[in-house]
């Protein structure tokens, strides 16, 4: 029973010292004002302890300058831990430019996770130190959460939208991933590792084993399949080389950005934002298309950059 | 006999009868603060969806049918003012006048729900617009179609069983009425109907263009 | 009958004046409708209650002690709507509000007695309702429901189990509504707003939450029966609804909800503390107007329950600061009545005990909800253990113990008998300890990572699983202790005489139990609430 037993998580991440500050300041808050109210009132308690039914204490009605004190402190304290917490929480939302990306789709009661290079695990996650590693996430039916407490970290997956996690590890070994949003009858089993390696040991892991190539040659060979270069490549419908990341104009006159909320809505409903100058007739893929599949596609689409139609690595 | 009368007004708990009176009137403008609250959830996701899926909502706007629409307007503000003049009858103690009142606003509110379930919703039924039931549209805006659909169903569904309730209150107060039960002392009950009788008919001018009347085809 | 039974009846009262199954089940006395409530609440604590133990034992083991994780999930889920929706959003108000609101006003009963019946009978409804969808097949979505899992995924009784507490939702409507009325237009010739006994005006503010709040859970509840009955779509994205929209909706009643669970316990403290230091309260307006802006901001809070759900960062960073605000009125509370315990004259009786407890409880417990308003420390503790250890914290550890508080003050008004106060002292004590060796365990489970509602386990965990599991015991043996000695006496306790406190206040001045129309006459109000230097 006592196998493990700690009342400290790991900090496998460079955040999480961060917040175990915040945390630990909080504590202090914590308890601190407990103490002090706790000892106030049993110090009250006993110095004016009855003595007599008889007593007649002086009734005071109160006193300004002290609910003022009483309600300022408390408010200075307040505006502290928001701004703290409000600045590394905003600190901890972007990812850093270079992140290396990996995709996640979470489904009753498992965790699918896909590199780009090509590698698919289930309910692992394995990562280099000291890289930044960016997640994108949905769900195939219900909302879950993907949660590594060693790494302070964790975001809802939610079906029919792309949400984004970041984090670095800072220390090799295996930490605990878990589902965090109740998703039904085994959702205390949908849990697994995120297992931190060197990075000439992660190369040799990514490298080794029998894959079919990297997620954006997936994404080709199903743009192939379910034939988009018959519109895509013939002028019927946008071209789609170097569209990803770029701004897009709509018939309606409005503008968006070519994300990955973007590519997966123009293939599961395609007439929801029509591209200026183009008629409305591209199929819906709904049905057609898994969620793992998406985001190959939506892989090759990013590796269509200025090369003309050809998927790079 | 008046005093005898006028004593058995006066309930138990109160003082006086303005006390009672009072009490009424803030009781059912609290039970209307509620039912804003809860149609506000049903605007509140409606709003939201139409900003959403405005091609499809548009759409779904364009296949109701705006004359019945109108007319049920009409049928709805007309029993609002026959209701406040079935008030201003119990206050004065005209009997007649109120059971006269009363009787005509009961048969406008039990129009509007025919109108609407007998000319409207059948016919929605059989085009294929009841999602759930017999939805058969395809198309690029199905889905927000039918997502329209389901607002409007549950919007004026949820509204026209208010009227249902409200015609079944003012059944109650028809039938006291006819036996002599309210005068110039004794009148909050018709008042407090009529209070929620204006907010089921308001709540329907809110729907009205909401649902029918988007998509700028005027 | 012993000789030591004392016979109440030689005057009349409110539990003599009528007899038979009858006189209760149509009664409109608001004295009787506390007591069906009490009855009533009683029983669903008892059933609630259960399912915790069952969930504490089986928690013992990292593996599970007892249930597949099937069952498992329908008990936290049972335990979680019972507890919330049919025992702690009505049981002060409904059992002492019901009681003591028009009695502390000087009115010879609520604005509308028929209405409160028909509350009452509202509420049995939708409870009997959701205890046969909980017992008989069970729900495993949470208290919380959250879509698409509890419209399209669950093969369990939602749609009964969100039926019943819509229906039930209308009786806290009512209830509020009553309160509302009766403090605006009832009270006792004298008696302006700013000479109100505390409880009255945390009954008020609770009753502005229950009126305007409810009706928001009630729609989305019926939303989400009518989605699984018609597969309408609204919350699913696979028809492009958004589950997003029903977590906005559920919380902005959800989070409301648990200040009617609160603030009524606040106003019980308030009344506890004066009498048992025989002082006035110390900042009276201060603690009326933080009781009606704790309910105005938790309209605007809900948003912190949604942090990590992929909610824009802007609605995080503002839902964020207004959770700091709301925290400042109960601060404002706890440090009032600490002050007005200065200089008093101070005795420790049962309900003392209990208040006090709930003020260092209540500290500490709602200082936990700081690290869940602070953006960054709620990526790490959303729900885990910690939010569990904070909620009931508050729940138990606060509005539990003001319930009790409560019950004890009020007892001899009620039945007109006193209790062993050496019984109820212990029992105090017990739930304490059990209270705290129960849930404290639960912070730290939630900083290593623990996730909630799992039936399973890491091993590292089970230390502090045994110790909370451990506490879980001591605190069922203190609950059991008062139901012994209250119902004990009923039949063999000492008369209590009108104020065995010697406490201030219209209920006070009237004999125990009291007449069923209260006062023989309105009384006119010149002083003061708790003008005990008088």
């Amino acid at each position: 029973m006592w196998q493990g037993f700690s009342i400290r998580p790991d900090q496998g991440s460079t955040i999480a010292q961060g917040v175990d500050h915040l945390f630990y300041f909080l504590v202090a808050i914590d308890l601190f004002f407990t103490a002090v109210i706790f000892l106030t009132i049993f110090y009250f308690a006993l110095r004016y302890r009855r003595r007599s039914e008889r007593e007649q204490p002086e009734q005071i009605e109160g006193n300004l300058p002290l609910e003022l004190v009483w309600t300022l402190i408390p408010l200075g304290i307040c505006v502290v831990v928001f701004l703290w917490g409000t600045s590394l929480f905003i600190r901890n939302s972007r990812p850093p430019a270079a992140s290396t990306e990996i995709f996640v789709v979470g489904k009753q009661w498992m965790w699918k996770l896909q590199h780009p290079e090509g590698a698919e695990e289930i309910n692992e996650l394995h990562i280099p130190v000291n890289q930044p590693i960016k997640l994108t996430m949905t769900s195939e039916d219900v909302i879950h959460d993907f949660s590594v407490p060693a790494f302070r970290i964790k975001k809802d997956v939610v079906p029919g939208m792309y949400t984004t996690l970041w984090f670095q590890a800072t220390q090799t070994g295996k930490f605990h991933l878990f589902c965090d949003q109740y998703c039904g009858t085994n959702h205390s089993l949908m849990k697994g590792y995120v297992i931190v390696m060197a990075p000439t040991e992660y190369e040799q892991w990514l490298s080794g084993g029998v894959r079919g190539g990297t997620m954006a040659e997936a994404g080709a060979k199903l743009y192939d399949q379910l034939a988009c270069i018959t519109c895509h490549g013939t002028g019927k419908g946008p071209s789609l080389v170097g569209i990803y990341g770029r701004p897009v104009k709509l018939s309606d006159g409005s503008t968006v950005v070519a994300d990955e909320a973007y590519v997966r809505e123009s293939v599961l409903y395609p007439s929801a934002k029509i591209v200026e100058g183009y008629p409305p007739i591209m199929p819906t893929f709904k049905g057609q298309v898994t969620e793992e599949q998406l985001l190959q596609l939506i892989a090759y689409i990013k590796s269509l950059g200025p090369q003309e139609g050809k998927a790079s690595k | 006999m008046a005093d005898s009368h006028a004593a058995s007004a006066l309930a138990h708990q109160f003082e006086d009868l303005e006390q009672q009176h009072d009490a009424a009137s803030l009781g059912m403008w609290i039970f209307l603060a509620t039912e804003v609250m809860f149609f506000g959830g049903l605007f509140a996701g409606y709003t939201i969806y139409r900003n959403l899926y405005p091609p499809g909502f548009a759409a779904g706007s364009h296949m109701l049918n705006v004359t019945i629409g109108a007319i049920n307007t009409a049928v709805l503000i007309c029993s609002s003012l026959t209701m406040a003049l079935a008030v201003r009858a119990a206050q004065m103690g005209k009997k007649n006048s109120l059971v006269a009142f009363l009787l005509l606003t009961i048969a406008l509110g039990l129009a509007f729900v025919l109108i609407k379930l007998t000319l409207e919703w059948r016919h929605d039924y059989w085009e294929g617009f009841a999602p759930g039931l017999n939805f058969t549209f395809a198309g690029p805006n199905a889905k927000s179609l039918e997502l329209f659909f389901c607002f409007y169903f549950l919007m004026t569904g949820v509204h026209a069983l208010h009227m249902v309730v409200g015609v079944g209150v003012l059944g109650v107060l028809l039938v006291q009425a006819g036996k002599g039960r309210f005068g110039p002392d004794r009148f909050n009950a018709v008042e407090t109907a009529g209070l929620y009788w204006h907010f089921v008919d308001i709540v329907w001018i809110f729907l009205f263009p909401l649902l029918y009347l988007i998509g700028g085809r005027y | 009958m012993t000789t030591a039974a004392v016979n109440l009846d030689s005057r009349a009262h409110y539990l003599n004046a009528d007899y038979g199954i009858k006189s209760w089940l149509l009664t409109t006395d608001h004295k009787r409708i506390a007591i069906l409530y009490l009855v009533s609440i009683t029983l669903f604590f008892l059933v609630g209650g259960i399912a915790a133990v069952l969930i504490r034992i089986h928690l013992i083991e990292p593996n599970g002690a007892i249930f597949e994780p099937g069952a498992y999930n329908k008990l936290f889920s049972m335990h979680g709507i019972i507890m919330v929706f049919f025992f702690l959003i009505p049981s002060i108000p409904a059992v002492f509000g019901n009681f003591l609101v028009p009695m502390m006003i000087g009115a010879r009963d609520l604005a509308f007695p028929k209405l409160n019946l028909l509350s009452w009978y509202i509420y049995m409804v939708g409870g009997v309702l959701v205890l046969y969808a909980v017992i008989w097949g069970g729900v495993d979505t949470g208290w919380t429901f959250y879509t698409p899992l509890s419209t399209t995924y669950v093969n369990t009784n939602v749609i009964s189990a969100a039926l019943g507490v819509f229906i039930a939702g209308f009786s806290s409507i009512l209830t509020g509504l009553n309160f509302v009325v009766t403090i605006h237009k009832m009270r006792a010739p004298g008696m302006t707003w700013f000479r109100m006994p505390l409880f009255l005006w945390a009954m008020y503010a609770t009753s502005l939450i229950q009126i305007l709040g409810t009706p928001v859970v009630a729609i989305t509840l019926a939303l989400v029966a009518l989605e699984r009955v018609f597969h309408v779509g609204v919350f699913d994205p696979a028809v492009g609804g958004d589950p997003i929209l029903f977590q906005h909706l559920f919380w902005f009643y959800s989070h409301p909800a648990v200040y009617i669970m609160i603030l009524p316990s606040m106003g019980v403290v308030s009344e506890l503390i004066t009498c048992f230091s025989k002082k006035r309260i110390f900042g009276y307006s201060f603690v009326a107007f933080s009781s009606v802006a704790i309910a105005v901001i938790s309209f605007l809070v809900w948003g912190h329950h949604m942090f990590v759900s992929g909610q824009s960062i802007y609605a995080g960073i503002i839902f964020s600061a207004l959770s700091f605000a709301v925290a400042i009125p109960s601060a404002i509370k706890v440090f009032n009545w600490t002050a007005t315990l200065y200089k008093g004259s101070v005795s420790y009786q049962a309900p003392m005990l209990y208040a006090i407890g709930f003020i260092g409880l209540f500290t500490m417990g709602g200082l936990t909800g700081l690290f869940l308003a602070t953006l960054a420390v709620d990526t790490h503790v959303h729900d885990t253990y910690f939010v569990v250890g904070h909620f009931h914290y508050i729940m138990v550890g606060g509005a539990m113990m003001g319930y009790l508080g409560a019950l004890h003050f009020w007892w001899p008004k009620i039945t007109g008998r006193l209790y062993p106060d050496g019984w109820a002292r212990l029992a105090a004590a017990v739930i304490f300890i059990g209270f705290n060796l129960t849930f404290f365990p639960q912070y730290l489970l939630g900083f290593l990572g623990m996730p909630r509602r799992i039936a399973i386990y890491p091993p590292e965990f089970q230390v502090l699983n045994v110790m909370s599991s451990a506490g879980a015991s001591i605190l069922a043996v203190g609950y059991a202790i008062p139901l012994v000695y209250l119902i004990w006496s009923m039949r063999y306790g000492p008369v209590a005489g009108p104020n065995p406190w010697g406490a201030k206040g219209l209920e006070w001045e009237t004999p125990s139990p009291p007449p069923t129309e209260n006062f023989p006459q309105t009384p006119v109000v010149t002083e003061e609430a708790y003008a005990y230097g008088k």
